[in-house]
């Protein structure tokens, strides 16, 4: 290890160095302006500190029209962990009975499933706005949820996965044994599916976290928006001036909340992340 | 992939033949299992795509109601200048940002596959950080960023980062910023996985380190760098909350129609126009589609897939 770092040199080290700037400054820049006022962030220095304001700027993110902060970051999170959850165990199912179970129709669903996952996302948000909003479900938690719970990659990893690492004997095995399908499927195939299904977790989450779009378009009652959206209503009434009490220190301050749970909970689950990129790129 | 379908086709699960009702009840039970993901599939899949469709072949006006059009919205859009400047500017954005990112994840998965010291380490996490930032928080930050009030540059370099002369590379960078660690991980993921013997026979012949990066690394990862550079220009293609965010910067250089998604988007909730609207998405979608197609076939040497 040593003596290969050594060899590195110092000019890989170096560009390393510069471009580690690059992707750090605008944190650096978020840290520091949400410790600022508002005066403070327009005349102070940008990449440093002036008076010290982070506190405040803390109560008034959270106090702001009666704490509805709270309210979008609790959306958030509901969001975040109803669709994770949700589209992980549809893609298990669907990802397991695909690599191990034999029916009819399998192998060409599998090949519609293989050629949906390149349609586009956002192609298809507005007409299922339109659809849901005839069935009466647009403005609920369920207009965001629901769509989210597909993953037509989730289930390509986890069919990859599993058509792999689940031998066949294993489950004909418990078979034998006299397990039922539902049985074979959760104590002896899940278990050994765990790495793949934390990943598809992880990435669904994320996903569902820092979803805009679809929530933009399906929500208009405030109370049900996630971060994303409320920050950028925010962020709207405080560029255009049209009497939003929404201040910059506050955005910023807020913004800085918003994103720290995710940066703790990404640093700590990062083997899971490299190791998902790992089953989704080199197959 | 087309090697695990082969596979798994040549290869009974079930040593010999299984019993008659045995493979009824695989069958139902398979059905059950994948049964919650073909609903969601045609419910948020399947049908808005047909209603899409649907829509898209209607037009509504005030005297007539909604009526069957064909494809007279399909030739407006084609016909369409604000439609014709959104695509011509997404294909630039992605003929320019695209080789950029995919450039810089490149060579940086190409110095932490060399520096394996503590500081790659730290490296690899910074520029992977990006990643897990909401793309409206990402885009809010560089709106601070350039700007000249509140930003580092603006008041050094005297670049207004969102004239209509820089809004494109400013945005490009915000993309970069945002997906290069993203593709870094994967394209490192990939180096990982070459053995490192060639290196070896490499370096015995005298070849430096930049030259087995370039000429060994980089063409064994090719299948990975495509795969990178297609999600890529999927994303490009659908570029909608970047300039959605920055928009309020400066309306003149970031209009309406910036890009098809956003002239879409606008369509409907701005003018009610849902008819066209569903046009212009169909259309999207449907290029995005066959686009991706076509490149997957094209490369499908390198990719393996």
């Amino acid at each position: 290890m040593n003596g290969k770092s050594e060899r590195a040199g110092i000019v890989p080290h170096v560009v390393m160095g510069v471009m580690a700037i690059y992707f750090l400054l605008p944190f650096w820049w978020l840290l520091v302006a949400a410790t600022k006022d508002n005066d403070g962030l327009f005349l102070s220095a940008p990449l440093w500190f002036s008076d010290f304001h982070l506190v405040d700027n803390l109560k008034t993110v959270f106090s702001q029209e009666n704490g509805i902060y709270l309210v979008w970051l609790r959306n958030s999170a509901l969001y975040a962990v109803v669709s994770g959850v949700g589209a992980t165990a549809v893609s298990a199912l669907a990802g397991y009975a695909f690599a191990k179970l034999r029916f009819p129709g399998r192998t060409k669903l599998f090949a519609l499933l293989l050629g949906l996952i390149m349609v586009p996302a956002t192609a298809l948000v507005l007409p299922t706005y339109l659809l849901m909003s005839k069935a009466g479900l647009v403005d609920s938690i369920w207009a965001v949820i629901l769509p989210s719970l597909l993953n037509p990659f989730g289930v390509y990893l986890l069919r990859v996965y599993t058509h792999e690492s689940v031998p066949d004997e294993m489950l004909e095995a418990a078979r034998i044994d006299g397990a039922g399908e539902l049985r074979v499927f959760t104590s002896v195939a899940l278990p050994a599916m765990r790495p793949a299904l934390v990943t598809v977790l992880l990435f669904s989450m994320v996903a569902s976290w820092n979803n805009f779009f679809l929530p933009l378009v399906m929500l208009s009652d405030d109370h049900l928006f996630p971060l994303t959206v409320g920050l950028r209503t925010w962020y709207m009434s405080a560029t255009l001036g049209n009497g939003g009490e929404a201040l910059f220190n506050v955005i910023v301050t807020g913004a800085l909340v918003a994103i720290v749970p995710l940066i703790a909970a990404f640093l700590l689950l990062q083997r899971y992340w490299r190791g998902g990129l790992t089953i989704g790129a080199v197959k | 992939m087309t090697q695990v379908e082969t596979r798994s086709a040549a290869a009974p699960a079930v040593a010999g033949p299984a019993p008659r009702f045995k493979r009824g009840r695989e069958a139902v039970t398979g059905w059950l299992f994948v049964a919650p993901f073909v609903v969601l599939l045609v419910a948020f899949l399947l049908l808005p795509m047909a209603y899409a469709f649907k829509l898209s072949l209607y037009r509504s006006t005030l005297i007539e109601g909604e009526h069957f059009a064909l494809f007279e919205n399909y030739t407006q859009a084609f016909k369409d200048p604000l439609v014709r400047e959104g695509v011509v500017r997404v294909i630039l954005f992605g003929l320019v940002q695209t080789p950029v990112m995919i450039g810089v994840a490149l060579l940086a998965a190409l110095l932490i596959d060399h520096a394996t010291s503590r500081f790659s380490r730290i490296f690899r996490l910074a520029a992977f950080v990006p990643y897990a930032v909401p793309v409206v928080i990402g885009t809010l930050m560089w709106g601070f960023l350039y700007s000249k009030d509140t930003g580092p540059f603006g008041s050094v370099l005297h670049i207004d980062f969102l004239s209509s002369s820089w809004v494109l590379a400013s945005l490009g960078n915000v993309v970069t910023w945002q997906w290069a660690g993203y593709n870094m991980i994967v394209l490192y993921a990939a180096l990982q996985g070459l053995p490192r013997e060639v290196y070896e026979s490499a370096r015995i012949d005298g070849a430096g380190p930049a030259q087995i990066a370039w000429r060994i690394k980089t063409p064994m990862i090719s299948s990975a760098i495509v795969l990178a550079t297609l999600f890529t220009i999927l994303g490009t293609l659908q570029f909608f909350t970047e300039p959605l965010i920055l928009q309020p910067l400066n309306p003149g250089s970031i209009t309406q129609h910036y890009t098809p998604n956003v002239y879409a988007f606008n369509q409907a909730f701005s003018f009610q126009q849902y008819n066209y609207s569903a046009a212009i998405s169909f259309l999207l979608g449907a290029v995005v589609f066959v686009g991706s197609y076509i490149f997957l076939f094209a490369t499908r040497k390198r990719s393996a897939l």
